[in-house]
Formats: C-alpha cells, sequence, structure tokens
C-alpha cells in the first residue's frame, strides 16, 4: 500500500473535482510549492540545530539545550529574533542589487529541491533532463554571493564575493564531471529513473572503483560548492570577519544561512540519489512498504550531511591557491581519467550486478 | 581611449583594508593597516594605542609594591612570570635573597603559566587557519591549570602572587597533588594536539614555508621567544641567564632552524614538554622554610639603574628601573617581547595571501595589551 501517492492522489482528485482544470492545476502547484516551502524552511533550522549540536560533540560542550527540550526549538526561536530584527544596510550599498541577491541565493537552493524523488513517486518535478536542472540550478546561487558581495560597498564582503566566484565556478566542474560518471554507468539523466536502475545494486557498488573515486570527489567539491569548512574561504571568519554577508543582518542573513544548510542538504541528496540508491531500501528489505522510501532517503542524506559536518569541524582551511590548486591540478585531471575509466568498465560490462 | 588594451599600461590598483581595530583574527584592539593586490600583500602597517593606558607612567607614580599589579595587565597570560619581573629586579636592587622555596614555587607556577599561555595560543591558532574545534581543546587543559592557580592564588588569571620578597602567601596544601594530577593529565592530552592539528594536511600546508624569518632578521628585528629560536636564535633568558631555580634544573632549549611558521608553531608545542618536565623535577622536592622575607613597608630602591629580564611565554621581558633613591621609580621602562614580535609582522607577510598574514600573525603569538601597555 502506497500510503503518500494515495494521499496525494486523493487531493489531486478532489481539487479536480471542485475547480475548472485550469485553475485546479495551478491551486495545486501553489500547494505543493507551499508544502515544499514549509517542510524546508523547517528543515533548514533542525539541519542547523544539528550543526550545532554536531560541533558541540566534536568540541566537547553539550550545545543548546535550554530552548525546548535537548535544545529543539532552539533554531526556531534564534529563526524568529532573525525575522522581527530590523534590516540595516549600509548607506552606499547599491540598494536593488544588495536586496535581490538574498532571493537568489534562497531561490534556487529550494528550486533544486524540486527534483529529488524522496520516494517512489514522491517527487514534485519528474523531468528527463533531472541531473542538468541541478547543474544549472546550483549554479546560479553563486550569483546570488557575487552580487551581495559587491554591492554591500564593504571591502571584506568584495573579497568573499571575489573568492566566493573562483571557487565556485572551479568547483561546479568537478561536481559536474563526478555526476556525469555516474550518468554514464546509470544511463539516464531522470533522477527517478537513476534510482529505478539501482534495484540491481547501489551505483557505488555497481561502478566499484570509479564511483568510488567519482564519489570522493563528490563530497570534495560538493563541500566546496557549499562555502563550507575546510573551503569556507568565502566567509572565512579569522579572515575576512563574515564574507560576503558582512552586511547583511535579519532576515536577509537569514536567507543566507539558511541556504548553505539546504545547499548542504541538496548535495548530500544528489549524492545519495546517484550513489546510495535514493530512497531504495538495503537489500529490497522494506520494498514492499514505498513510503519508508523517505526514511531511507532522508536517513543517508543525514548520513552524509553528518559526513560533510565532520569535515567542518575537523578540518582548517585552506589558502585560496591551494583551493585552486587542488581543483585544477588534482581533482579535475583525475576526474577526466575517472570518467574514460568508467566509460571503459560500462563498455566492457565489468559493473557488478546482483 | 587607447584601443589596444594589451599593450596600455592596465594594471590593478592597490586598495587599503582596515584590518581591526574590531577583528577577529588581531585578537584585541590591534589595528593593521593592509595595502593588498587582489589577495596579495603589499604592506601591513600596525596601527597601535587602542590600547594604551600608560602603564609605564603609572609605574612612575606607584610605590614598587603598587608596579607588581600593574604588571599583570600587560601581558595577561604570562601575568606570575611579568610580576616576578619586578619583583626580581626589586630584590636585586636591595640585594635581598628570597628562601630556597620562593625560589621553587615561583618556577613551578611561572611553567604553569606558560603551559597555560601555550595552550590557549595552541587553541586560537588553530581558529585562526579555521580549525575551531582546537579552541575547545586548548581550553579544556589550560582550565585545569586555572583551577590550580586559583586554589593557590585565588585568582585564575591576574595572579598577583608575587611580591618583592616572596610570595604573598604560601601555596595551598592540595597544590603539589593538583599540579602532578594536571602533568599526569596533560601528557596523554599534548599528543591528542598533534593529532588534532599537527599532522594535518592541510594545516601542514598552510604554514610550512609560509611567513619565513631567516636568523639575521630575527636578531635585527629583536624577536626572542618561541619567534626567535624558531628561527635558529638562541634567546632563552632561562637558559642564558638563569632565574629563581631555574638554574637547578636541566631543559632542552628548542630551536628550529627553519624560520617558518610551522617552526614556530613545533617550537610551542616543543615548549610544552619542557616546562612539563621542569615541573616534574621541582614538583617533589620543594624545600620547607618561609614563602617570604621581611621587606619594609615602604621599599626604597638604592640611586641607580637595575634591569632585569625574564623569559615569559612570548619572549624576553626587560625590566628597567632608574631610581633616584625614593620611593617611586625615576623611569621604569618594560621591554615586551610582543612589541618586538609584531614589528616583524610586515617583513615575514609582505607577498603572502591574506590568509597567509593571519597565519603568520597567529605563530608571533601577539597580546595587544603586551605591545601597547
Amino acid at each position: 500500500m502506497n500510503i503518500t501517492l494515495s494521499i496525494t492522489k486523493n487531493i489531486h482528485n478532489w481539487l479536480f473535482s471542485i475547480m475548472p482544470e485550469g485553475i485546479a492545476s495551478i491551486a495545486e502547484m501553489v500547494l505543493i510549492a507551499v508544502v515544499y516551502l514549509a517542510i524546508f524552511a523547517v528543515a533548514g533550522l533542525y539541519l542547523v540545530l544539528l550543526e550545532r549540536k554536531v560541533a558541540a560533540w566534536f568540541q566537547l560542550r553539550i550545545g543548546p539545550n535550554r530552548v525546548g527540550y535537548w535544545g529543539l526549538l532552539q533554531t526556531m526561536a534564534d529563526a524568529l529574533k532573525l525575522v522581527s530584527k530590523e534590516l540595516t544596510g549600509t548607506v552606499k550599498a547599491d540598494k536593488f542589487l544588495y536586496n535581490l541577491a538574498p532571493y537568489f541565493v534562497i531561490v534556487t537552493a529550494l528550486m533544486a529541491l524540486a527534483v529529488f524523488p524522496f520516494t517512489q513517486e514522491f517527487q514534485a518535478f519528474d523531468i528527463n533532463i533531472g541531473v542538468l536542472f541541478l547543474l544549472a540550478i546550483s549554479s546560479i546561487g553563486v550569483i546570488g554571493i557575487l552580487l551581495g558581495g559587491w554591492s554591500s560597498n564593504n571591502k571584506f564582503a568584495l573579497i568573499g564575493a571575489m573568492r566566493s566566484g573562483v571557487q565556485t565556478i572551479s568547483y561546479e566542474l568537478s561536481v559536474g564531471l563526478s555526476i556525469l560518471t555516474m550518468v554514464l554507468i546509470s544511463g539516464s539523466l531522470q533522477l527517478s529513473e537513476i534510482v529505478e536502475v539501482q534495484k540491481n545494486g547501489w551505483l557505488i557498488v555497481q561502478g566499484h572503483i570509479p564511483a568510488v573515486i567519482a564519489f570522493m570527489i563528490f563530497m570534495i567539491a560538493g563541500t566546496a560548492e557549499t562555502n563550507r569548512a575546510p573551503f569556507d574561504l568565502v566567509e572565512a571568519e579569522s579572515e575576512l570577519g563574515a564574507g560576503f554577508h558582512t552586511e547583511y543582518s535579519g532576515m536577509k542573513f537569514a536567507y543566507f544561512f539558511l541556504a548553505e544548510f539546504i545547499n548542504m542538504f541538496i548535495i548530500a541528496a544528489i549524492g545519495t540519489t546517484l550513489f546510495f540508491g535514493g530512497w531504495l531500501s538495503p537489500f529490497g528489505i522494506t520494498e514492499s512498504i514505498p513510503w519508508l522510501g523517505v526514511f531511507w532517503f532522508v536517513g543517508k542524506t543525514l548520513i552524509l550531511v553528518f559526513l560533510m559536518m565532520w569535515f567542518r569541524w575537523t578540518f582548517p582551511r585552506l589558502r585560496i591557491d591551494q583551493l585552486l590548486t587542488l581543483e585544477w591540478k588534482y581533482l579535475l585531471p583525475l576526474n577526466l581519467l575517472n570518467i574514460v575509466l568508467m566509460a571503459l568498465i560500462v563498455w566492457l560490462n565489468l559493473t557488478i550486478q546482483f | 581611449m587607447d584601443t589596444n588594451i594589451a599593450n596600455s599600461n592596465l594594471k590593478s590598483e592597490d586598495y587599503f583594508i582596515n584590518m581591526g581595530p574590531q577583528h577577529p583574527a588581531t585578537h584585541g584592539v590591534l589595528r593593521l593597516l593592509l595595502t593588498i593586490d587582489g589577495e596579495i600583500i603589499k604592506k601591513v602597517e600596525p596601527d597601535l594605542g587602542y590600547i594604551h593606558r600608560s602603564i609605564e607612567k603609572m609605574c612612575e607614580r606607584d610605590s614598587y609594591q603598587q608596579i607588581v599589579h600593574l604588571t599583570d595587565r600587560m601581558d595577561y597570560l604570562s601575568s606570575h612570570i611579568n610580576n616576578e619581573a619586578v619583583c626580581l629586579t626589586v630584590e636585586n636592587a636591595l640585594e635581598i635573597e628570597v628562601p630556597e622555596r620562593v625560589k621553587v614555587i615561583r618556577t613551578i607556577i611561572g611553567e604553569l603559566t606558560r603551559l597555560a599561555s601555550h595552550q590557549l595560543w595552541w587553541g586560537v591558532m588553530g581558529m585562526d587557519v579555521g580549525a575551531l574545534t582546537t579552541y575547545f581543546y586548548g581550553f579544556r587543559d589550560r582550565e585545569l591549570i586555572n583551577d590550580i592557580f586559583e586554589e593557590t592564588c585565588g585568582a585564575r588569571l591576574t595572579m598577583n602572587y608575587n611580591i618583592p620578597g616572596g610570595l604573598m602567601f604560601d601555596i595551598h596544601p592540595n597544590f603539589v597533588k593538583r599540579t602532578k594530577d594536571f602533568i599526569a593529565h596533560f601528557k596523554t592530552k599534548l599528543p591528542e594536539y598533534d593529532r588534532l592539528l599537527t599532522g594535518n594536511v592541510i594545516f601542514q600546508k598552510r604554514m610550512k614555508g609560509v611567513g619565513i624569518l631567516t636568523k639575521e632578521d630575527a636578531i635585527s628585528f629583536g624577536a626572542t621567544g618561541p619567534v626567535g629560536r624558531g628561527s635558529g636564535f638562541s634567546c632563552d633568558v632561562r637558559k642564558h641567564h638563569p632565574y629563581s631555580a631555574l638554574d637547578k634544573v636541566t631543559f632542552k632549549e628548542t630551536l628550529r632552524t627553519e624560520g617558518d611558521s610551522l617552526a614556530r608553531y613545533e617550537v610551542r608545542i616543543q615548549e610544552m614538554w619542557e616546562s612539563m618536565s621542569i615541573i616534574e623535577q621541582l614538583i617533589d622536592n620543594i624545600p620547607e622554610g618561609d614563602f617570604k622575607v621581611a621587606t619594609n613597608a615602604v621599599i626604597k630602591l638604592p640611586k641607580g639603574e637595575f634591569y632585569q629580564k625574564v623569559e615569559t611565554a612570548r619572549g624576553e621581558l626587560g625590566v628597567y628601573v632608574v631610581s633616584t633613591g625614593t620611593k617611586n621609580p625615576y623611569r621604569l621602562k618594560f621591554r615586551s617581547p610582543g612589541f618586538s614580535n609584531l614589528s616583524l609582522l610586515n617583513h615575514i607577510a609582505v607577498g603572502g595571501k591574506i590568509g597567509d598574514l593571519v597565519a603568520s600573525m597567529a605563530t608571533l603569538d601577539i597580546v595587544v595589551p603586551d605591545i601597547d601597555r
């Protein structure tokens, strides 16, 4: 029995029964958008809480534990505070771009979520070029960061924005190429299709050596893509204060902050979908109950999120030239070789299938 | 307009950045005027005075017992050693021989202070290169030292335990046991520091070959302490001019010849081992006796000039007193290690990136009140 499917079907049928087709489909879109927004705004907040808790565990602390049981309401309270705060800005900022920047970042982050299959047929937007859509959307986010740093009229913000431009454009390549490696083996750009392929074994097992290399490159580049430590040069607290969002306050700052965590979730979700079978359960143990796929999907994603947090709280930060050396001299050539290797393996039919 | 851009003198413009006085990497209110070309540092001009409290001038007003308390507020991370410097100057001038017990206790607490200071430095060092977790590891162990101080001296940071002629009061009965416990504890924790940060490949890349200071430059800039020793300049006052009980212990002066940030880092890590060894040699046989000798209520130094130097956690602290025979010094000058060490920042940071500047500055281990006084 597929509960999620039947609920959405019922709502769908009910909407179409009470209003004309055109209005009903618009209403349905709005409804889905609102549900997604609500879920992921809250999910983002809890990712922040998770990060604070994880940081605390790494740092011999307890972490937030005052607001709500186990600090569960802490980030809610933080968000409320940020919403109610006055929006201050610099006098000589380029007002239009300054105000526009946070929306670029948060909107692209939320848009990318639409294509993920959370479980069988639980997907807002199942397009046949899902992977391309993800790559395209995630590359827009950097425009928001560049604009924010540029328009703030603050030199620290400007340096942060320039670093961000250099960094994101470089690591986009590695993210893209490592995803392409996996597209080679899955043979589809459609995310739901990619998950279906993995019923014969997760792609990281099917593609064995090149898939593991691709996964490692993907995690490194993905961490860089989200501007998190050890690649957090964009914010680099000890160097630039707060980097590109130095001059932002209140809700606009919260957008940047939330977007960082949603982006982290997205990178982990891509990793889950491409390498670890998305919503599929290990060895198909819960195959008969498809809605449990959400649990598997989120569980796997959170493990990858934890991995990225682990990086952040253990590693020192790279320097800008070391960052670019890593990408252009090591990751990129390795990635290109890896694609050839994967192509060979697929061509010679050396994949592991169960 | 020149249409041929390739042949025109198109060049990027340098720009200024105010790093500080409120900046996370300047550890206090130090203002650095950076001239930057993109990411590359062209010039670093430290702008001092944001926390200047004219301590030297206040010393001319105060009695010698009071001066001791002012020195706490200079390099607050080695407050005990600063106190000791003034006390030693006064004792030498008055030709007072303090009891052996006092000497040993002063040395033990001095080395504990050095350990605490280096622990804090290590935590902050990690933060400056982006590893935020080190801070909490450093503070975990530093808390234990502060607890020992609290029990014996009544204060955790600005201790004021020394007075001219000895100590304010005797050590707490728990002091010996707790210090031993701490040494046993920290011996297991110091390798953890290496595992967390020193061996990290990113950290090594950030530190190796960055901010190079040659031995000649170190000497001509007056670099002392771990900064000088990282460049191979043998400048440990404890070794060359032993004071208190330091002539009774054996320890190695840590020297590195590379002169880069990593060398300065390793010198401090090694110094923590040496400090623990010094404490271990002394802690078991603290001689019995008085904890102070009686001095006059009003101390008057004989007419003349007196100089005493000690090794604080940051380098050589010199106290230079010109006395006219009254109860106040005519002039008192502190030669603070932080001031000289900061002066070479421009020398080691030019040509590097902003990240390099922050990392090099962290290895100088500056304490701004020590620079400004």
